[in-house]
């Protein structure tokens, strides 16, 4: 089993509805994110192409976090997923540093927070809270694993990248091009 | 001068429902007071049931269910998933409407303005004193200058039931800016092409669409829910998407063809389009012939407005605007020249929205899969009252002989009907306004604060001291959409569909429904018949027994579908097909128009331009925020807390301009913005033009996380070119410069 998301930058307009809805589903504080969306342009007027991306943790096969947590409260649960336990966390802040996407951030109440693929939410049969409500449905979840997955079948049709992958992460967000 | 009416700022002194929430430490352990209403408690909320709802963030009315927690608490909206109008997927705006509901700047107490030593400031009211002094005053105002000298000014569901009252008092003064600062031109646009307006949602077949053409229409930064979805299916199935923008926005970006067209010239490029489609036989002959008149007046018209003609004007390329032509043509019928929603452009925006109604016409799209389907609403009975009073004079008294072709009322009409002059006193004396910010709202706000002066008396009812609320002589909390019953909402769509707004949790603070205000005020007037029923809930019962359901079985489904359409989706036997307009057919060439006085067919006329050193100023919509009604909600300020103004980046080295930078606007006729905005330097916009997002720029305090954040491009909207068929108010042609050093205004760090 290998969780995976995919997200099509072609159809994403950037509304950041993946954020709020992280944010409720989650009690994410205001001011904080595990999810945001990053747009890149490039050419000049009136030669123009944008990307729109909506990132979070990658949750890397060969996670920096987990190797350079202190006290193992970074860790990788079934299915690839990278989690942080928070009560054995001290905030040290090392993740922080260590991984390539700035996807974790220090909770207020001390301890370092990030996307989760909402595992409680794929525990009851569910996508994760952004995949569910994109207007757009430009995001694909699932077991990579599992050939008829949403994920699998977006990855089979249409060329994709990830982010940074010369950081050798292996990271399990594809963007599809 | 001594002003009758000063806006006020500050609440009040020893505001009760203010001073116990800003007891609240800003910051404990990081949380502040907001997410202590928000109700962040760190852990998992248990759900104990979930009430169904509309979304009123916006118009486009999503429904939805509200999950409550066991202490009553709303704690989570997700879409509902058989509703049209968002197919389970809520926007981000409906997804944070919560934070409109626990948004701890809401108006809380009935608020009366006071004459006090040092200027007028408002008291706290009970409920009773406030609705007793509301109906004393319209009483007053009625018996003395009839009660058609009350007016109102409404968005959204407040409005029916204020509506109902004003009717029920002998007034049909009702206007909403969303026709003539917003979509009127295109419903009269259409009106004269194919007898009927567009509406809202738009019948637009997107979803099943071989080409979407978009003319200013910058879907997915306009967050119209169900239509951002069909985009983004439309994409998926390959379909061709070609934008004319000034800008590239987010939709130019998702096309195969951006055209970026100089500012105010669409009426040329539209021609043009016409002229291919017809010299090249692009358009659909069969479809021409059985259901269009004028066609033959059409084709020589059209002769000379070629692409190369069109090229001078609009500077696109006529290879560009041929190939965009031909690709329509070939995707017809399943093709969509969007009517566009925000139209109220250049002056002549009801003759542009004929030419794009034209071009559909010419496609064979009308009643075609992937062009515009029928829509169809489920008929649903009114609650019975006795017939309203027939008014003495109405709207159309103080519109139609400025605006023959308004088919509904005009805002800026009624404003003028507010201000007296010296051979003419005003007609209209005392305004409501609810769900609607006037002063972010109305351009020219010269002659909106005239009348702001003129009226005898100004009730607001909202749920946020919007700006509006300053001007007040009596201000009403309403509860949020989330804590009351509401009308069902029964809009035309493919399916016959309804969906209820039910409250999910009791109001909070000390504020009310709309409906509720509406009858307490009716009583109070003797206008009891008019309200025979106690609680809200009896009407939507009522109404819901009427069409074979109930509040029960609604509180399961929150969205009902129906069978039973009377007409088609589309056009199935289109032999028999009748237009609502004089001729029965497709009015290519409008001989309404003609009588009238007005363009048969639509022309190009040249409009200003910028002065050297000015810009034109282009404003638009973000997808996280609604007009100025979300600047202030916790979660999509921290989306976007404030605007910027896009400048190209030959102009910013022109100006020296650094990115990030805050400058001021300041307009033609001297205008400077009340606060800075960010300068956002980007290829994305032309160098003879800059964008803002509209809604930004609060100058209320009592707004406290959307005051001073941006400016406020309304109020830089000084010039207006009023359509003068419908009144609608062209707000295009204003241009800006830049200030880079303060001119002396306060900054709010």
């Amino acid at each position: 089993m290998r969780y995976a998301m995919a997200i099509d930058t072609r159809k994403c307009v950037g509304c950041g509805d993946c954020v709020v809805a992280c944010q409720v589903e989650n009690n994410v504080p205001i001011g904080y994110c595990r999810d945001w969306v990053v747009e890149s342009m490039a050419g000049t007027y009136p030669k123009l192409e944008i990307e729109i991306r909506s990132e979070r943790c990658n949750h890397c096969d060969n996670a920096p976090c987990v190797r350079c947590c202190p006290t193992g409260a970074s860790h990788i649960v079934e299915g690839g997923i990278v989690l942080v336990t928070h009560q054995k966390c001290i905030g040290c802040g090392a993740c922080i540093q260590s991984c390539p996407y700035d996807a974790r951030y220090s909770h207020p109440d001390g301890y370092v927070d990030k996307c989760t693929f909402c595992n409680h939410r794929i525990a009851e049969g569910k996508d994760p809270a952004c995949v569910s409500v994109c207007p757009t449905k430009c995001m694909y979840f699932g077991d990579l694993d599992d050939p008829n997955s949403p994920v699998s079948k977006a990855l089979q049709d249409r060329r994709y990248k990830t982010l940074a992958p010369e950081a050798g992460t292996h990271p399990q967000i594809y963007y599809l091009l | 001068m001594k002003t009758r009416r000063e806006f006020i700022k500050i609440s009040a002194l020893g505001l009760g429902g203010v001073a116990a929430l800003s007891s609240i430490s800003p910051l404990t352990r990081g949380a502040s007071a907001i997410e202590k209403l928000l109700g962040l408690n760190r852990n998992k909320p248990r759900i104990v049931k979930r009430v169904p709802s509309y979304c009123e963030v916006c118009f486009w009315k999503c429904a939805l269910w509200a999950d409550v927690d066991d202490s009553g608490r709303v704690v989570n909206l997700t879409g509902n998933a058989d509703d049209p109008h968002c197919n389970g997927r809520l926007c981000p705006r409906g997804t944070g409407g919560i934070g409109m509901l626990y948004d701890e700047d809401r108006l809380k107490k009935p608020l009366i303005r006071v004459n006090g030593e040092n200027g007028q400031t408002f008291r706290e009211a009970s409920w009773e004193e406030a609705l007793d002094l509301v109906a004393n005053k319209l009483k007053e105002i009625a018996d003395k200058y009839g009660p058609e000298s009350i007016a109102l000014f409404n968005h959204g569901s407040p409005g029916h039931h204020l509506g109902h009252l004003l009717k029920a008092l002998g007034s049909d003064n009702i206007a909403a800016p969303s026709y003539a600062q917003c979509r009127g031109p295109r419903e009269v646009g259409f009106e004269f092409t194919f007898g009927t307006g567009v509406g809202s949602p738009e019948p637009t077949d997107i979803r099943d669409t071989r080409c979407l053409v978009l003319i200013g229409s910058h879907i997915g930064e306009n967050m119209h829910n169900g239509q951002v979805q069909e985009m983004s299916d439309a994409i998926d199935r390959g379909a061709t998407i070609i934008t004319v923008d000034p800008r590239f926005s987010t939709a130019a970006s998702k096309s195969k063809y951006w055209l970026p067209i100089k500012p105010a010239t669409d009426i040329a490029l539209l021609l043009a389009w016409i002229n291919v489609l017809i010299t090249e036989e692009l358009y659909d002959k069969d479809f021409v012939e059985k259901y269009t008149t004028g066609f033959d007046k059409l084709k020589s018209y059209i002769r000379p407005f070629t692409p190369e003609w069109a090229y001078g004007i609009t500077t696109l390329e006529p290879d560009l605007i041929r190939k965009t032509a031909r690709e329509m043509g070939s995707a017809a019928p399943a093709v969509i020249v969007h009517p566009g929603r925000h139209v109220t452009w250049y002056g002549d925006d009801t003759q542009r929205a004929r030419a794009v109604a034209i071009l559909n016409a010419l496609l064979g799209n009308w009643g075609r899969r992937g062009g515009f389907y029928f829509k169809e609403a489920k008929p649903l009975p009114e609650y019975p009252t006795p017939e309203y009073p027939k008014p003495s004079w109405s709207w159309k008294d103080v519109t139609n002989d400025k605006y023959p072709a308004a088919r509904l009322s005009v805002s800026n009409a009624l404003i003028d009907a507010s201000i007296h002059s010296e051979d003419k006193p005003a007609r209209i004396k005392a305004w409501l306004v609810a769900g609607t910010n006037l002063p972010l709202t109305i351009p020219q706000k010269d002659t909106l604060e005239k009348a702001f002066q003129d009226i005898e008396f100004l009730m607001v009812l909202d749920t946020m001291p919007m700006e509006i609320t300053g001007y007040a002589d009596v201000v009403l909390p309403e509860c949020t959409y989330l804590e009351r019953d509401d009308d069902i909402r029964n809009e035309p769509h493919r399916e016959l569909n309804i969906a209820v707004r039910l409250a999910a949790m009791e109001p909070m603070y000390d504020t009310k429904p709309g409906w509720w205000v509406a009858r307490e005020l009716g009583l109070r007037l003797g206008l009891e018949k008019y309200f025979p029923w106690k609680e809200y809930r009896e009407v939507i019962e009522w109404q819901l027994s009427q069409i074979g359901t109930s509040v029960d079985e609604m509180q399961r489904l929150g969205v009902k579908k129906f069978e039973g359409r009377k007409t088609p989706l589309y056009a199935e036997t289109p032999e028999d097909y009748q237009f609502k307009t004089p001729s029965g057919k497709i009015e290519l060439y409008s001989e309404q128009l003609e009588s009238m006085g007005f363009d048969a067919i639509p022309r190009f006329t040249q409009h200003p331009e910028p002065p050297e050193g000015y810009y034109r100023l282009i404003y638009g919509r973000a997808p996280m925020h609604t007009f100025s009604r979300t600047a202030n909600n916790p979660y999509l300020v921290d989306l976007m807390k404030e605007n910027s103004v896009w400048v190209n980046p030959r102009v910013a080295a022109l100006w020296g301009l650094k990115n990030g930078q805050y400058v001021w606007l300041k307009n033609q006729d001297g205008v400077v913005s009340h606060f800075p905005t960010k300068v956002r330097i980007t290829e994305r916009i032309r160098w003879d033009s800059v964008y803002i997002v509209h809604g930004f720029g609060h100058h209320d305090k009592k707004l406290s996380r959307a005051y001073g954040r941006g400016a406020n491009d309304t109020e830089l909207i000084t010039r207006v070119s009023v359509d003068p068929l419908m009144g609608g108010t062209g707000m295009r042609g204003n241009f800006v410069t830049f200030v880079t050093e303060n001119p002396g205004k306060e900054v709010v760090s």
